[in-house]
């Protein structure tokens, strides 16, 4: 089975150029079924390899790709519990955000376009999981980049996405130079960067030796921007100009989690490191927190999603940061069920609504939408962490080893659910309940989403609810199936570090939390639901805390501030100063003193030039030959 | 071989000067047969690391000059890359009628002899020869056919290069000086000299100067900008696709061979000056507002990473230097093409005047897009191949000037994006709702660049292996004399 693997990313691949090549000739939504159909073909090997797992590691070479002296990076790949986990993801979940798509994009005039650069995406992703060296995973990881670049700029005509497009490759280039330099460090530290020989040699070193702590946090920079973490997260919330499938897949189901499974990639040379595991769950922790405060602000359905998600990401840099990689795996897991599941239901809500997006407009919309209604709850309650829904399992599960480490992070992190929890809420109520706040037309036009749009929800719905007994706590079952599944990829010792958390002290954490957010969605309740209009406070920007956040504490003004603009002015003054006045000033000065000689050279020239060089060209062979000759 | 591969272009050049109105033709069917037999001359090589194909003649026996010619793997690379360049680049130009086509393309294709010439010629004063000759035609091509101010702009030109040339002349001199007996151009005569430290140290700063003007690399670039931007099109083709690749040429086979000791003083500096050009040169491409100049600007930024990638005297870094040149001169190509295909049909340079386009032309869109990815090195395109193994080599030097060096991934995405994103995107606008989409002819030049940057960029170790044994020699010469660096 595993020799298929090769398999798995050339269905999307043969997706994309027959689509991108001949999108013209594809009638109505074909083109659509004919990538669905591709990346069906995906995830079916990967399930088969998924229920046939060899024991240990397994690598399947293709072919060499770069090989220079003893640098080599062959284009292969590697298959173990991590990978094949993250291959479920990528195709199970993309197959159904594809499916969705057919009815969602039927309308486009790019509907053929969409769908190549959708396999692209899954070509790229599926590269990046399965490379079993660092420099594939890299070309996964910047190919991603690519098809997010599209994808976001899909409606090219809109100059705002265009924008949007460019922040974010550019803000992951800015990760990426980290990612390339890590890399050749480590190949100029171990000799390889392939994961069999880097992990086999760093199961040799010391902790906190400076190189490693180098390589490890120069790898977490590229991770930084992938996957949205403070200070470079600021591209992923311009990126919901795209398309909301691709909001759903790319910039929350499968590529900004990236960073994360590159960590759990590589937690031996992370265990290896805990000051960069510091770092990592410091950046995770204020991450989780401060996007959630802007989450609280915003209007835009979408923008709040995206912060969420930005949130999320951040809890699993905190599991990743006190050394609970597969804790952190099976958040990205439960994550990409409900995430995907609300960015699609707010898809099917923004399709019933003509477009819009801002939820102060919308409203009752569950009389009208009951199917997206119940799904969109499901997600909300899967990621608010109420039980028995995933998001419950894998965060309580973070929770519980935060605290095993540090209890100050644990309380920061128990006060980010309670965001949590606030700004869903506040979202799912002012979207579905109350009265309609849009206009006439918009009521109008409401319908449910068609069945093509509706079912791919309903099965993430139930995954969103039922996917967290993967995970259960050692309180309700001593089978954790996700630990004992990851433990080949994990090393050992490094599984949540030591100990465990006391049985009383989760089942306090579970009654307070399950308390606190009664509490929460009772006080929001009758917060929204009562009134017919959104409450005044929240119509414009009312009081200067309220518009910080709205402005989401201004940081792109900042970074404009001090970055773009000093360096576009510094541009101008190379351009105008020291090239044209400076280095050409000097060589103006030469010019004069041979000026005569370059008179005299000018007359030349405007005589007859063909002539001229016949005689030279004529006179250097004639040169040769006779030379030759004699 | 060698030899034949020089006769080609030479006579074919003879024909088509006289044959008016045919000389497109015959021209590109002359740069084909070239590309034939050079296909052929690869299938007889074998890439072990030795010269091949030498021919040696004397030339004038009292001065010790010889018309010697041989190719290693470097050489044959690049002789490939001026076969496959040239006929893309006459093909590219048929839309256009320039005045005087017998002249215009028999121009080309002495360049063309001049510049297989240069990367072959085993002697120090053919490879002068051949140098100085390959500068006349694109003077001309520059003076007769270039742009408003081609007068100042040639001028200054010719006394950069001629400056360069002079230094370079007057080091081949004084090394002739030194070799023993009867003294001798020959290459391998002049690896032999034992230079005390002061001496190397002139050598290479003559040696330097000549191939950085050419290249070129701050602060002796300011010719190149100009230039670029005021050729014809098929004049800055063969500048940045193939002629600043002399400069590099010379530094691999001339430079680091014969002034060892040299490097060993001045390297670090030449390694600067390579960095700062990427750095210097991004920045201000990020500022361009006419497309062509941005990708003149842009090109002394890739180059300066070839440079530092040759100065870090590594295997990986100067692997790196010789794939990247295939691959520069590749994307290069490509991109003027497209500036041209832009300012042919809108009759503007100005990016801000574009936009739009990707409505009316999605093909053009499309291949114009892979050749911004190429440019900025993604993945599985040519230009990542070079650029990873460039920045890598420099951090054996340097972990530090590898991050700086490192800063054309991002500077490279922000000035090609968005220079993309205003000529390309957008709503209509009423300037380019009648821009066409490829014709034949474009597609015909475009096709090909596009296949070898894939091709290049997802299996690039034949190309790798085949140069590897050459590049191991040349290094083994320098470490040989106690140089720096490791051997990776």
């Amino acid at each position: 089975m595993t020799q298929l693997v090769g398999l798995i990313p050339l269905f999307p691949l043969i997706g994309f150029l027959v689509i991108g090549l001949w999108q013209k000739k594809f009638p109505g939504i074909f083109s659509g079924i004919l990538a669905s159909v591709l990346v069906a073909l995906s995830f079916i090997i990967s399930a088969g390899i998924f229920f046939t797992l060899p024991t240990s590691p397994v690598t399947v070479d293709i072919f060499d790709w770069i090989v220079c002296g003893s640098f080599s990076a062959k284009m292969s790949f590697y298959i173990d519990p991590v990978s094949s986990v993250m291959l479920l993801i990528v195709t199970g979940v993309g197959l159904l955000i594809h499916i969705y798509s057919i009815g969602y994009m039927k309308n486009d005039e790019g509907f053929a376009r969409f769908f190549s650069y959708m396999n692209l995406f899954v070509f790229f992703m599926l590269l990046l999981v399965l490379g079993s060296n660092y420099l594939v995973m890299y070309a996964g990881w910047e190919g991603v980049g690519l098809c997010s670049y599209l994808l976001i700029g899909f409606w090219f005509k809109n100059t705002e996405y265009n924008h949007a497009a460019n922040k974010a490759f550019i803000v992951n280039r800015i990760g990426d130079l980290g990612f390339v330099l890590g890399i050749i460090l480590m190949f100029l530290n171990f000799g390889s960067i392939s994961f069999d020989q880097v992990f086999s040699s760093a199961s040799h070193m010391p902790h906190n030796q400076p190189v490693m702590v180098t390589i490890t946090l120069l790898l977490f920079v590229g991770a930084i921007a992938k996957s949205a973490q403070i200070p470079l997260y600021t591209w992923l919330p311009d990126a919901m100009a795209g398309p909301t499938p691709v909001s759903a897949l790319i910039h929350a189901a499968t590529m900004v989690t990236a960073g994360v499974y590159m960590i759990v990639r590589s937690n031996i040379i992370y265990s290896l490191a805990p000051f960069t595991l510091h770092i990592i769950a410091i950046i995770g922790l204020a991450t989780a927190l401060f996007s959630a405060t802007i989450a609280l602000a915003q209007t835009d359905i979408k923008k709040v999603l995206a912060y969420s998600t930005v949130s999320q990401l951040g809890y699993m840099f905190v599991a990743l940061g006190v050394g609970a990689y597969s804790s952190a795996l099976f958040h990205v897991t439960t994550h990409a069920f409900f995430k995907a599941l609300l960015f699609l239901a707010a898809g099917s809500v923004i399709h019933a609504m003509s477009g819009e997006q801002d939820i102060r407009n919308m409203g009752g919309l569950r009389k009208k939408l009951p199917i997206t209604f119940l799904v969109f709850g499901a997600g909300t309650l899967a990621i608010s962490g109420v039980p028995p829904f995933s998001g419950f399992f894998s965060k309580d599960e973070i929770l519980a080893k935060t605290y095993l480490q540090s209890p100050f992070m644990f309380i920061v992190l128990s006060i980010t659910s309670v965001l949590t929890a606030i700004y869903m809420f506040r979202l799912f109520f002012l979207t579905f309940y109350g009265t309609f706040r849009g206009n006439r037309e918009q009521e109008h036009h409401l319908h449910e989403s068609p069945p093509v749009i509706t079912i791919p929800l309903v099965i993430l719905a139930i995954l969103s609810t039922l996917g967290g007994f993967l995970g259960m706590p050692s309180i309700l079952s001593s089978h954790h199936f996700f630990d004992t599944f990851l433990s080949p990829s994990i090393a050992p010792g490094t599984l949540a570090g030591s100990g465990e958390v006391s049985h009383t002290f989760e089942w306090t954490v579970v009654a307070v939390s399950v308390l606190v957010l009664a509490a929460v969605i009772i006080w929001l309740y009758s917060r929204y639901q009562t009134r017919g209009n959104v409450p005044p406070q929240e119509e414009a920007s009312f009081t200067p805390a309220y518009r910080v956040l709205n402005h989401k504490y201004y940081i792109d003004e900042i970074y404009d501030t001090i970055i773009v603009k000093p360096l576009y002015g510094l541009g101008v003054v190379f351009w105008t100063l020291v090239d044209n006045r400076l280095v050409d000033g000097v060589v103006t000065g030469i010019n004069k003193g041979v000026l005569y000689s370059s008179q005299m050279l000018r007359r030349v020239q405007t005589g007859n030039i063909g002539f001229y060089i016949f005689v030279m060209v004529f006179g250097i062979i004639a040169l040769l030959i006779f030379n030759l000759v004699l | 071989m060698i030899s034949i591969l020089i006769l080609i272009p030479f006579v074919a050049a003879i024909v088509v000067l006289f044959s008016g109105e045919k000389a497109k033709t015959i021209s590109f069917y002359a740069a084909i047969a070239e590309l034939i037999v050079s296909f052929y001359a690869l299938t007889l090589f074998r890439a072990d690391g030795g010269m091949q194909f030498v021919q040696d003649y004397w030339w004038i026996p009292s001065l010790g000059i010889s018309y010697t010619v041989g190719a290693d793997g470097i050489s044959m690379l690049l002789v490939l890359l001026t076969t496959v360049l040239t006929p893309l680049i006459i093909y590219s130009s048929f839309s256009h009628n320039y005045s005087r086509p017998g002249l215009f393309y028999s121009l080309i294709l002495i360049m063309q002899a001049a510049l297989i010439g240069v990367f072959t010629a085993l002697d120090g004063f053919l490879f002068y020869v051949f140098w100085e000759l390959a500068l006349i035609p694109i003077y001309l091509i520059c003076l007769v056919w270039g742009g408003k101010d081609r007068v100042r702009i040639t001028l200054k030109f010719f006394i950069y290069t001629l400056f360069g040339s002079l230094l370079m002349l007057v080091a081949l001199i004084w090394l002739w000086l030194q070799t023993p007996g009867t003294h001798s151009f020959a290459l391998e005569a002049l690896y032999k000299i034992q230079l005390t430290p002061g001496q190397s140290g002139w050598i290479f700063w003559a040696f330097f100067i000549s191939f950085a003007i050419k290249m070129p690399v701050f602060p002796f670039h300011t010719w190149q900008p100009d230039t670029y931007t005021d050729s014809p099109t098929p004049g800055t083709m063969l500048l940045s696709g193939i002629m600043l690749k002399m400069g590099v040429y010379g530094l691999i086979r001339w430079l680091l061979p014969i002034a060892t000791e040299g490097i060993g003083q001045w390297g670090w500096l030449a390694l600067s000056l390579s960095l700062v050009s990427v750095l210097y040169a991004s920045i201000i491409a990020l500022v361009q507002k006419d497309f062509k100049r941005l990708i003149a600007f842009s090109s002394i930024a890739h180059v300066g990473l070839i440079s530092a990638g040759v100065f870090s005297l590594s295997l990986q870094g100067t692997q790196g230097a010789v794939i990247q040149m295939l691959n520069h001169g590749i994307n290069v190509v490509g991109l003027f093409f497209i500036a041209d295909i832009l300012s042919t049909r809108l009759k503007t340079r100005e990016m801000s005047e574009m936009g739009g386009i990707r409505l009316v032309a999605p093909r053009f869109s499309a291949v114009f897009i892979i050749l911004v990815m190429a440019s900025i090195a993604l993945p599985l395109t040519n230009g990542f191949v070079g650029e990873f193994l460039l920045i890598n080599g420099i951090f054996q030097v340097s972990g530090r000037m590898a991050a700086v060096a490192g800063l054309t991934i991002i500077l490279g995405a922000v000035y090609m994006l968005t220079s993309y994103r205003k000529i390309v995107l957008g709503d209509k606008q009423a300037r380019t709702a009648l821009f066409a989409d490829l014709t034949p002819q474009e597609k015909g030049v475009l096709v090909p660049l596009v296949v070898l940057i894939i091709a290049i960029g997802v299996y690039p170790s034949p190309i790798l292996r085949f140069a590897e044994p050459s590049v191991k020699a040349i290094l083994g010469i320098i470490h040989g004399h106690g140089g720096m660096a490791l051997m990776n």
